[in-house]
């Protein structure tokens, strides 16, 4: 192969369209203005308003977007692949990095699509503290968007008053399984410990303060004029152009579709709470805004609801084939201190098959794809992120809208760079 | 999901609508049921299943690759179909060889698969015949290999640090 850096720019990056450049239209059917000229500009990929490494091809006429092109890949890191060279149980703390602000939606689906090659029941318990950590979860990864969301718009306080709240979740995530950040607290089988003394009581704490915060978040928003201005009546997409692009989560759900797997198909003991879905009515950027909103006051309702029905018993699956035995058994029983051994030298065997396992994550129907042969490896580990089929709904949603709306529609979209290239 | 039995009329109704040999077999396993399809006819039953039979499935969830090395065919595509009315799910599997792994495009019926053909093009040298813009999607333009697939070894690279990066002189190439 020759030197790359001696060969042009433009030849190396061959797949770039640069036809704007030359003064013609990039956009079939649209005309351009006589003297108007076509700005080829990269947004990205290190720029703070993609969320991550991002890189958006854009193609301006003046102030208005006409093409949009997202390039991804900065940050692919081959995670699927890496599974492949893991135990069952180690592929956990891999795909937790996926998605890194919906760890727990990760480990969930990829622990489930993994207990139904096994036919493994997992315990009533482990499946409400697994639903009270997805919804505190849930409500973390709103917050961040709503954070970082309101600051590429401008407004700074957010950042700051939903970075806070946020760290509170991740004090409790710290407390329960001793790490804020990727937890790998869910194991095949159930959670990895029970939840210790006094937490439930941070928890309530933390409940009842969340909806007067959601209500001071919503009355600097809701009032501010650039707010509603970038928001409002901008990024329209039908919803049945939604449904062809694959677009779930809040954004379909802003468009007036009410598809929410928790209660399309539930999973993990959904069916056993009381709440509601927000759909929107016009499907813009505001009704995406007030979308999420709403899902946050719902999963406080589902917290508590699950804090107050959380039953007795074990918290991960007797199945000494698949969870490690109790550390106080290893003293005294030998059969103990051989499945300790063989799981964690070997890992568990999962009879060959293959299922796809889809669960409803913060931005959408997050899906794992396992392949079983019978050995103590996956054969494929395929995650569908959401935000990786939602980012092809932004060039749609941006095309045509001036440059601060393309901003305020990539920020609605909320992509999370880390489970797009994966 | 359709249990066994409707697997089998349904594989049935497809055979009838599209061709006797469209469907090569059907597999139902915890609780999912999978069609599969004989490759140069996908096209032909995922718009059948979309618009044309009884019980549709209108979005396309998931389309995704496999390599079931040391199986022959040794590829798999799999597009998973949803209901949102019914609320049901159905996979859908074409096998493709590694000489010829060629298949046609579902773009035009599902457009969400744009990307998701060009990741499994990535990652499996599967060509989609008709895809608008079949280029890698994840990996370098210039990379040699398919890294998703079972023989491509893992670790196969050096990576590349400050200490080691006099000692791969011309490493860019």
């Amino acid at each position: 192969m020759s030197d790359p850096l001696k060969v042009p720019y433009r030849e190396r990056e061959a797949s770039i369209s640069l036809e704007a450049m030359d003064g013609e239209s990039p956009i079939a059917g649209v005309e351009l203005e006589p003297e108007s000229e076509m700005l080829t500009i990269n947004l990205g990929p290190h720029h703070p308003a993609t969320h991550g490494v991002l890189r958006l091809l854009c193609t301006l006429e003046g102030e208005t977007v006409r093409s949009v092109e997202p390039i991804i890949g900065y940050v692919h890191t081959g995670i699927e692949k890496s599974c492949e060279d893991q135990e069952y149980w180690k592929a956990i703390t891999f795909v937790e990095r996926m998605d890194y602000l919906a760890y727990y939606f990760n480990a969930y689906a990829y622990c489930s699509a993994v207990e139904t090659l096994l036919e493994e029941e997992v315990p009533a318990r482990a499946q409400y503290l697994r639903v009270i950590h997805m919804e505190l979860n849930r409500i973390a990864s709103h917050l961040f968007w709503l954070g970082t969301g309101a600051l590429d718009i401008g407004a700074i306080t957010m950042l700051w008053w939903a970075l806070r709240e946020r760290d509170e979740v991740l004090d409790l995530f710290e407390m329960s399984s001793g790490q804020r950040l990727h937890t790998r607290y869910f194991q095949v089988g159930g959670v990895f410990e029970d939840i210790p003394p006094g937490w439930e009581t941070k928890v309530r704490a933390f409940l009842a303060e969340m909806p007067s915060r959601i209500d001071q978040y919503e009355a600097l928003l809701d009032e501010n004029e650039i707010w509603l201005r970038r928001t409002k009546n901008t990024g329209i997409v039908p919803v049945d152009q939604l449904i062809g692009l694959g677009v779930t989560g809040p954004l379909l759900r802003a468009a007036g579709k009410p598809w929410d797997l928790r209660k399309a198909m539930p999973y993990c003991g959904y069916e056993h709470f009381d709440f509601k879905i927000p759909v929107g009515t016009v499907g813009d950027n505001y009704d995406r805004y007030r979308v999420r909103m709403a899902e946050m006051r719902e999963s406080v309702k589902i917290v508590e609801q699950a804090l107050d029905g959380l039953p007795e018993g074990p918290y991960i699956t007797p199945n000494r084939k698949v969870a490690l035995p109790p550390r106080h058994e290893l003293a005294t029983s030998m059969e103990a201190l051989i499945h300790h051994f063989k799981l964690v030298t070997e890992g568990f065997r999962v009879p060959p098959g293959e299922t796809y396992v889809a669960v409803e994550s913060p931005r959408g129907e997050l899906g794992c794809f396992v392949v079983a042969d019978g050995s103590a490896k996956p054969v494929r580990v395929h995650m569908r992120d959401p935000s990786f089929v939602n980012l092809q709904a932004l060039r749609h949603m941006g095309e045509g809208s001036v440059i601060a709306d393309f901003i305020a529609c990539l920020a609605m979209l909320d992509p999370i760079l880390g489970g797009i290239d994966r | 999901m359709p249990d066994a039995t409707g697997l089998e009329l349904l594989a049935q109704r497809v055979r009838e609508a599209v061709a006797d040999d469209a469907i090569v077999g059907t597999r139902f396993e915890h609780g999912h049921a999978t069609l599969d399809v004989h490759p140069p006819r996908v096209h032909a039953v995922l718009s059948y299943l979309r618009d044309s039979d009884d019980e549709p499935y209108g979005f396309l969830a998931s389309l995704h690759g496999c390599d079931y090395l040391p199986a022959e065919p040794r590829l798999g595509i799999h597009y998973q179909l949803l209901s949102m009315e019914r609320r049901d799910r159905l996979g859908v599997r074409a096998r493709v060889t590694v000489e010829e792994p060629q298949l046609p495009t579902v773009t035009d019926i599902f457009p969400t698969a744009d990307f998701q053909e060009r990741e499994v093009y990535d990652f499996f040298g599967v060509i989609f015949d008709g895809h608008p813009d079949l280029r890698r999607l994840f990996m370098p333009e210039d990379y040699v290999g398919h890294p998703q697939r079972r023989d491509f070894p893992m670790g196969g690279e050096p990576v590349l640090f400050t200490f080691n990066e006099h000692k791969l002189p011309r490493w860019y190439e």
